[in-house]
């Protein structure tokens, strides 16, 4: 697979990174890495909470978006996310397919034919991601979801790229953060949405899945940038 | 018109026999199952949703396509393919539980009902466990009219099984494709679930009020299915 352009040798003797088509073939790339390393991580995690088929159907699922990339090379990252979202959709099987089909799907339309992702084009496609998300499964802060590695990341991303509009690892780096942060942070929330709802305060104490997975690929942007 | 149907289930198996029952009582009506994920699994799969939509839009003239599906994320999944889709201006998703709705629709799509009277007559189908039991005695969630019926009927059911699935079906389906408000022994005449609540047996009087234009017609229909036995013993 391919590598992320990196140009050495700007003022600050900074990497200036470009997210680019050959950066988000590299990130779907890590992000199937990602997700075959914590497969039981992501089992284990759900067998607490839910129906434990997170990890198989995310490892499932990016693995056929790998397929996907083998037989056909996207021009565009907006391409790249539109395949990545349809193969979810249709691999996953469980609801974490149409939630990150539609995050994706979100993404792609806002990034569009371009070439390229500044900083606020990577935070306004977090913010589709998220706003994809909690449409399609009707969840808010605070519901133990996925949404809630997403909603501070999105904020975290949209902070750093008003700070910098050059600084493009810099948002990827914040998003990451936050999102780790956000997953860490649903351990002792109880669940009100999805399978897991059904467990009432017993779903205290464990890591949302779907939250986990979340930082896991939003870390995957940065090393595909680095 | 004829409205068309998509079933989305996790199970393969639910949505072959879904449409196998409600292919039965709406013979020409296009319903096709999406249910399970590609390899066979339990799940949804936005592939088989998106193929059976394009197959029934291929189908149809255009007049429309209802989803029916059963848990959570094969709502997501129905959703996520109208935004996939190029024009979704006529799929409508029915919030309706999966096999009483999918009859409700198919039978109201097979009396010609446009789209939005076939995911409303789906809808209508929630929660028959709501609805008034055997005999009926209070008014049912059929229309509540405080004015008089503009046409009524009494007609005393002669075939040997009464009012079950298939005479249910007849008298909601034509009912549907009338301009009017029926009710039959208090509940919607258009609803077929509501019609199999009543348990109405042989020799049971349904009382039939209707209003509205076809009011008079409705009465009628009603009437002469009830009299000819539905075509049964």
């Amino acid at each position: 697979m391919g590598r992320a352009r990196a140009h050495r040798g700007t003022a600050l003797g900074r990497v200036a990174v470009v997210l680019d088509v050959v950066w988000a073939v590299k990130w779907l790339t890590l992000c199937a890495q990602a997700m075959a390393e914590h497969r039981v991580e992501l089992i284990e995690l759900d067998r607490a909470i839910g129906d434990s088929d997170h990890g198989e159907n995310m490892d499932r699922g990016f693995q056929a978006v790998l397929a996907k990339l083998g037989e056909s090379a996207p021009e565009t990252p907006g391409a790249a996310l539109k395949m990545t979202a349809m193969t979810l959709m249709s691999k996953v099987g469980g609801a974490a397919g149409p939630l990150y089909g539609t995050a994706f799907l979100r993404a792609a339309t806002a990034v569009g034919d371009s070439a390229e992702i500044d900083p606020a084009a990577w935070a306004g496609a977090l913010a589709a991601a998220r706003d994809g998300i909690v449409a399609r499964g009707k969840a808010e802060p605070g519901d133990k979801t996925m949404v809630d590695a997403w909603t501070p990341a999105v904020d975290a991303a949209r902070a750093a790229a008003d700070g910098s509009s050059t600084d493009v690892l810099g948002v990827l780096v914040a998003a990451a953060e936050a999102a780790e942060a956000g997953a860490v942070a649903t351990d002792p929330l109880i669940a009100r949405k999805g399978r897991a709802s059904y467990l009432g305060e017993r779903s205290a104490g464990h890591r949302d899945p779907g939250a986990a997975s979340s930082a896991l690929i939003l870390r995957a942007a940065v090393g595909a940038a680095a | 018109m004829t409205v068309s149907i998509v079933v989305v289930s996790h199970s393969e198996k639910i949505a072959d026999g879904a449409v196998e029952l409600a292919v039965q009582m709406a013979p020409d009506v296009v319903i096709l199952p999406a249910g399970g994920t590609d390899d066979g699994r339990i799940g949804t799969s936005l592939e088989k949703v998106l193929t059976a939509l394009e197959q029934v839009g291929a189908q149809d003239g255009g007049d429309g396509i209802v989803v029916l599906t059963d848990l959570g994320s094969a709502v997501m999944t129905a959703e996520s393919a109208l935004e996939f889709l190029a024009d979704p201006a006529g799929v409508l998703l029915a919030d309706a539980p999966l096999v009483e709705g999918l009859v409700a629709a198919a039978v109201a799509a097979q009396g010609g009902a446009d789209v939005q009277s076939v995911r409303e007559a789906a809808e209508a189908a929630g929660g028959t466990a709501r609805q008034p039991g055997p005999g009926g005695s209070e008014a049912g969630s059929g229309p509540v009219s405080s004015a008089a019926p503009d046409f009524t009927g009494d007609f005393e059911l002669v075939n040997q099984a009464g009012m079950h699935a298939r005479p249910a079906a007849k008298v909601a389906g034509g009912l549907a494709s009338l301009d009017a408000e029926v009710t039959i022994n208090g509940v919607d005449g258009a609803s077929m679930t509501g019609l199999m609540t009543l348990g109405a047996g042989k020799g049971t009087v349904l009382h039939v009020e209707a209003w509205g234009a076809d009011a008079e017609r409705a009465v009628e229909y009603v009437g002469g299915l009830v009299q000819a036995g539905f075509g049964e013993p």
